[in-house]
């Protein structure tokens, strides 16, 4: 990694998103000191994690959970034990214990499975045992480690949903890595993008999702949105303008009636989606405009000012990788 | 039967030598917790040296050693010293493949749950490699009744002594053939309930 600075508000739920290799584990695992930085600080609640002695460090890490992708439970051990276990070696007192697992297991849903192994749980159930795991300890912060790679799409949901849950309910702060851009999509406040060790660009994600500025954050956000374009309508017409509009939800919902009652264009729509990110909406569509360029650049700029950002649109085969 | 006397009692102190040298061959690994690549070297070297001798050598090889810890070099006493010499670098061998299939992905998610490492060895490691070590364990014993029974020849009486005694020295063949019957019967018991053992540690499904 170089030159990596991050900060954590206390209650998000932060986003890194990259390709493999991009050094998100790294990251992840340098919060807490899974790997030491070579150079650079880790600073929590204004201690330096270097400057701890192992036994401090042992008591921060309590307060920092982590899941992975790999679950990572003991195979040999019930439900119940694999949250007792690490309570236990943690120092809780006995009659704890047994409070904390029921109550985990309860917030993740499920207590029936408590003296069930992990062999026969299906991964979505892994995982959840794994977050009830990190839960009991009562942490502050929780570090996801592509916590839901290994899962099917519906299974994936349900977690992004359970930890959606924890967030609210808990108030602790998250930090996720991740190569799905969904992921950031559904729980995210605040998004990083990394590529070769570095992050590219970072902000609130419904900033991000509008305006990527940076090559692979595009990349990223266009892997959305199924914009194919038939290369039919591309062609058809070469007066007026194609272009796309991004409509977060902040828009009115009259703007678009009133742009031809206004101006003397055209509009179709030839595709477009929605977005549902966490507590708002992002429209994204791509429009054909008809009509004299003046009229048309008129209207343009009224989209602009109601808060729509518009781009050209590439006309050939290159678009559904990279609009510009 | 002295047999059993000299398992037993070989077997006890192979386990107390070998398993903590099997745990430090995993752990001063390069890339593990307790990295320390001399160590690993030396350890490497020692265990690797010792398993190269055949222990019929070994057993002469080391008589003035023997001599020096429990004072002789003959009966049940004389013979544990090789046996241990011998039997616990090859347990250590063993827990070191079982403990090394053991998910690093689980040791490392203790770690971040800030368990010490001492306890991560008992509670994580071993604990998950419970049935390898059984295993492993039960290979090593039967090699070890086989060791014995060498020893046997060397004046450790039990079964070897007996097979040598009445069964070469007097011809007495059936005694030889019950001798060796009961070898296998019991071999096949232990394999049967070492395996028996591990699957129901394994817990997989």
């Amino acid at each position: 990694m170089k030159n990596v600075s991050l900060e954590l508000k206390k209650g998000e739920i932060f986003g890194v998103i990259g390709y493999s290799g991009a050094g998100k584990s790294t990251l992840i695992r340098c919060i807490n000191l899974l790997e030491r930085p070579t150079s650079g600080r880790v600073v929590w609640n204004g201690v330096d994690l270097s400057t701890l002695s192992p036994r401090q460090l042992r008591e921060t890490r309590r307060k920092i959970g982590m899941i992975f992708q790999g679950f990572h439970l003991l195979k040999t051990a019930t439900v119940y034990e694999n949250m007792a276990i690490p309570l236990k070696l943690s120092g809780v007192p006995k009659e704890k214990i047994r409070e904390r697992v029921e109550k985990y297991l309860a917030v993740v849903g499920l207590e029936d499975k408590r003296d069930d192994y992990p062999g026969q749980l299906s991964g979505g159930q892994k995982q959840r045992v794994a977050i009830a795991r990190a839960l009991a300890h009562e942490p502050e912060v929780l570090l996801c480690d592509e916590a839901t790679s290994a899962l099917d799409p519906e299974t994936t949901d349900a977690i992004l949903e359970l930890l959606l849950k924890i967030n609210e309910e808990f108030g602790i702060t998250m930090l996720l890595i991740t190569h799905e851009m969904n992921v950031i999509q559904k729980v995210c406040d605040r998004v990083a993008v990394m590529e070769k060790g570095q992050i590219v660009e970072s902000g609130p994600v419904l900033q991000i999702f509008t305006s990527p500025a940076h090559e692979t954050t595009r990349r990223f956000v266009n892997s959305l949105f199924q914009i194919a374009l038939p290369r039919s309508l591309s062609r058809r017409d070469d007066s007026g303008r194609l272009v796309t509009l991004f409509v977060p939800s902040s828009v009115g919902e009259t703007f678009w009636t009133q742009i031809s009652r206004r101006f003397d264009v055209l509009p179709r729509l030839l595709s477009g989606g929605i977005l549902h990110l966490k507590g708002q909406t992002l429209g994204r569509w791509v429009v054909h405009f008809t009509g004299e360029e003046e009229e048309v650049n008129k209207a343009l700029l009224f989209l602009q000012d109601q808060g729509v950002r518009i781009e050209g649109v590439m006309l050939h085969a290159e678009r559904n990788r990279q609009i510009s | 039967m002295q047999t059993f006397q000299m398992v037993g009692i070989s077997l006890f102190f192979s386990v107390i030598i070998g398993l903590p040298m099997g745990v430090l061959l995993v752990m001063t690994r390069p890339g593990r917790i307790g990295s320390n690549p001399f160590l690993y070297q030396t350890l490497n070297l020692i265990i690797n040296t010792i398993r190269s001798i055949p222990f019929i050598i070994l057993l002469f090889f080391i008589l003035p050693f023997t001599k020096w810890v429990v004072g002789t070099t003959i009966g049940v006493k004389g013979v544990i010293v090789p046996l241990v010499v011998y039997t616990a670098p090859y347990i250590a061998r063993l827990m070191e493949q079982a403990l090394f299939e053991v998910d690093r992905g689980v040791i490392e998610a203790y770690e971040a749950m800030g368990i010490r490492t001492r306890d991560i060895i008992w509670h994580v490691m071993i604990r998950e490699a419970r049935p390898s070590i059984v295993l492993g364990l039960t290979i090593a014993t039967i090699g070890l009744i086989g060791a014995t029974a060498m020893a046997g020849l060397v004046g450790g009486g039990g079964l070897g002594d007996l097979a040598y005694r009445f069964g070469h020295l007097r011809y007495e063949a059936e005694v030889m053939y019950v001798t060796v019957l009961l070898l296998i019967l019991l071999v096949q018991g232990l394999q049967v309930l070492g395996n028996r053992l591990a699957d129901r540690l394994k817990k997989d499904s």
